[in-house]
């Protein structure tokens, strides 16, 4: 290599080295963010989940708490619960997001607007709404009545706390199914219709296979908040109903053992991980795979 | 290509909105043709495709094929297949699959299918590429795939829609040849829409000019470009002096104040008229052997020959000639009777957009 070379190839990695730190100094506010917000909590659940209230030594006692009964009864029915929720936000999400697929680009960004419209509003309010309506003389029980129906008791039921999941998470799953299924090219459909197939097969055989990963990342916007809620179980169920999430709650601001709720909050974190992985195994090109 | 008409469409009209895309549009295609729908965008060609393909309905009109009529019959259930603008493959499958879908869909047996998809993929020049997913292969081999997964269901007509629209210079005339090739080794009928001039010269049987959801001319290549019916033609395919003039007599017309021998008969004494002139048609001579003087006002080269402006008789006169005239040079102007083309002045504007019936 000749010394003129030597001196440019010198250059280039000076260069290229300053553009990696200028980089990196960019990237540091979500770095920075990431370890305080993110990091540091995931490293506190850990410890306290796996250290021993009283004298702080490693104990498994705090994750082998799930064997209890009663809180293992609270995990199974927040996965029943969750999948149960899950399906019928996909079974509705799928065809709303289709239709708005087929609309003009005018009037579907208005209908999607009108979607999203309630999540301006708080979170609580809109399920202590549902609480209003539901509740033995509420709203709906009302109308009921005067209309001289038999009147509905699924306040504090699995049926009530479902009915709150599907109402806050809707939401969640159209939206990421919309945005695929906005991206497929309309020739591509036309492609299928054109090479012999009807509707119901290029449903199944393309619009379904391509629109894979906004299912995908849906389920998981879904699942995931509804198997660790306990806002909705807390107001929708009374104390009838006990979520998995209410039990880790309840250890935190009742009996006010951090190290049990920490324990539980590992069980749970694995559950949510298991499904997540489960999911990426069928969607490969996912756009949510940057989680893995 | 025979005489036999394949695909009739009468009386065709399509609007969208307050728009009228296509009016009242009659046109036939003919078995094993190479017809190609040629227009400026929003000209109403491919509306046209898409009527015959089945993903529009006419609002008014009828669409025969072989005889019978198709108008309200589903793209599923037409003898015809189509390749998409951009080609449209499904990401998800892999070359193979891409190219057995629609064999799948009609339920053919698994040695027919492979057969067909080996015979396909070497028709294309895309041997051993089946296991490869689309993402993987390059704008013509993809546009190829899609020929292929079109041809293997043996279709009658192939519909194109600006297929080599996203190739670059290069690998679009490699296509046009491919297509002939292809054309002639498949014995179907193709129709074809570009708004690509020189394509549609190079490939087709028949060129069908459409504006504004009007055919203005259809005819062969030659007649085409040769023969303008119109200066929307003229101007359209190749470049042109159109120039406003006079018939002065049968073959004799009077452009600029000066007459010129022409070979047209048939318009009457003293008619206005548009005269187009191709620029390589223009002979460059001196001064006192032309039938107009002129100064050269500007000089280009362009590889295969010199695009010179030259300023006569209140025009500029565009001329492509081999042989360089300097800029500021005095020439003088010739043009053989049988390279000007008279057409009718239109009167009105509405009378600028005419249905022309096939020759």
């Amino acid at each position: 290599m000749s010394r003129d070379k030597k001196v440019e190839k010198k250059l280039k990695e000076e260069l290229q080295g300053k553009k990696k730190r200028n980089n990196a100094l960019l990237a540091s506010p979500y770095i920075i963010w990431m370890a305080i917000f993110i990091i540091v909590p995931l490293f506190m659940i850990a410890y306290y989940g796996l250290t021993d209230k009283e004298n702080g030594s490693f104990t498994l006692a705090n994750i082998k708490l799930i064997l209890d009964p009663v809180n293992l009864k609270a995990l199974w029915l927040s996965i029943r619960l969750s999948v149960i929720s899950t399906l019928i936000c996909l079974l509705l999400a799928y065809p709303i997001a289709m239709i708005l697929r087929s609309l003009n680009m005018k009037r579907s960004s208005f209908i999607v607007f009108i979607f999203i419209l309630p999540m301006w509003m708080n979170f609580l309010l809109r399920t202590i709404a549902w609480q209003n309506i539901l509740e033995r003389n509420g709203i709906l029980n009302t109308i009921l009545s005067f209309l001289h129906l038999p009147t509905l008791n699924i306040i504090n039921t699995s049926a009530a706390i479902i009915l709150g999941m599907v109402y806050n998470y809707l939401p969640f799953m159209i939206l990421p199914i919309y945005n695929v299924l906005i991206k497929i090219d309309n020739n591509v459909i036309n492609a299928a219709r054109d090479l012999g197939a009807n509707g119901l097969q290029t449903l199944l055989k393309i619009t379904l296979p391509l629109s894979l990963p906004g299912v995908i990342s849906g389920i998981t916007m879904v699942f995931v908040p509804s198997l660790t809620t306990f806002v909705i179980s807390n107001i929708l169920g009374g104390n009838k109903v006990v979520l998995i999430g209410n039990v880790i709650e309840q250890q935190f601001k009742v009996v006010n053992n951090r190290n049990a709720g920490a324990g539980l909050s590992l069980v749970l974190m694995v559950f949510v991980l298991a499904s997540m992985a489960l999911l990426s195994k069928y969607d490969k090109e996912a756009e949510g795979k940057s989680i893995w | 290509m025979s005489d036999r008409k394949l695909i009739d469409l009468v009386d065709i009209t399509k609007q969208y909105g307050d728009s009228v895309v296509l009016d009242d549009l009659n046109l036939y295609i003919r078995e094993n043709e190479f017809l190609t729908l040629l227009g400026p965008s929003g000209c109403g060609k491919t509306t046209t495709l898409r009527i015959i393909g089945g993903f529009e309905t006419p609002d008014k009109g009828k669409v025969i094929f072989d005889g019978k009529d198709i108008t309200r019959l589903a793209p599923n259930e037409r003898q015809l297949n189509t390749v998409f603008q951009k080609y449209a493959l499904f990401t998800h499958m892999t070359i193979t699959e891409n190219i057995a879908f629609g064999l799948k869909i009609k339920k053919k047996s698994k040695q027919y299918i492979k057969d067909k998809i080996d015979y396909a993929l070497k028709l294309v020049n895309l041997d051993g590429f089946g296991n490869r997913m689309p993402d993987s292969l390059s704008g013509g081999q993809q546009q190829r795939i899609a020929i292929a997964r079109a041809i293997v269901n043996e279709p009658k007509v192939l519909l194109l829609d600006e297929p080599l629209g996203a190739l670059d210079l290069k690998m679009r005339q490699d296509m046009q040849y491919e297509l002939i090739r292809l054309k002639n080794e498949l014995g179907i009928t193709f129709v074809y829409v570009t708004h690509d001039q020189e394509e549609a010269l190079t490939m087709s049987d028949t060129i069908v000019v459409m504006n504004q959801g009007y055919i203005q001319q259809v005819g062969t290549p030659e007649m085409i470009y040769n023969e303008p019916k119109n200066a929307f033609v003229a101007d359209f395919i190749g470049e042109s002096n159109i120039i406003s003039a006079t018939m002065v007599e049968d073959k004799l017309v009077n452009i600029l104040g000066a007459n010129f021998v022409c070979v047209d008969t048939g318009f009457g004494r003293n008619q206005p008229v548009d005269v187009v002139i191709r620029p390589e048609d223009i002979d460059l001579v001196k001064p006192e052997d032309g039938i107009i003087k002129g100064r050269v006002t500007s000089l280009i080269f362009k590889g295969v020959h010199y695009e010179m402006e030259v300023m006569a008789n209140g025009r500029e006169w565009l001329v492509h000639s081999t042989d360089l005239s300097p800029v500021g040079s005095e020439v003088g102007i010739r043009v053989d009777p049988f390279d000007i083309q008279i057409m009718n002045r239109p009167e009105s504007e509405d009378e600028e957009v005419v249905t022309i019936d096939e020759p």
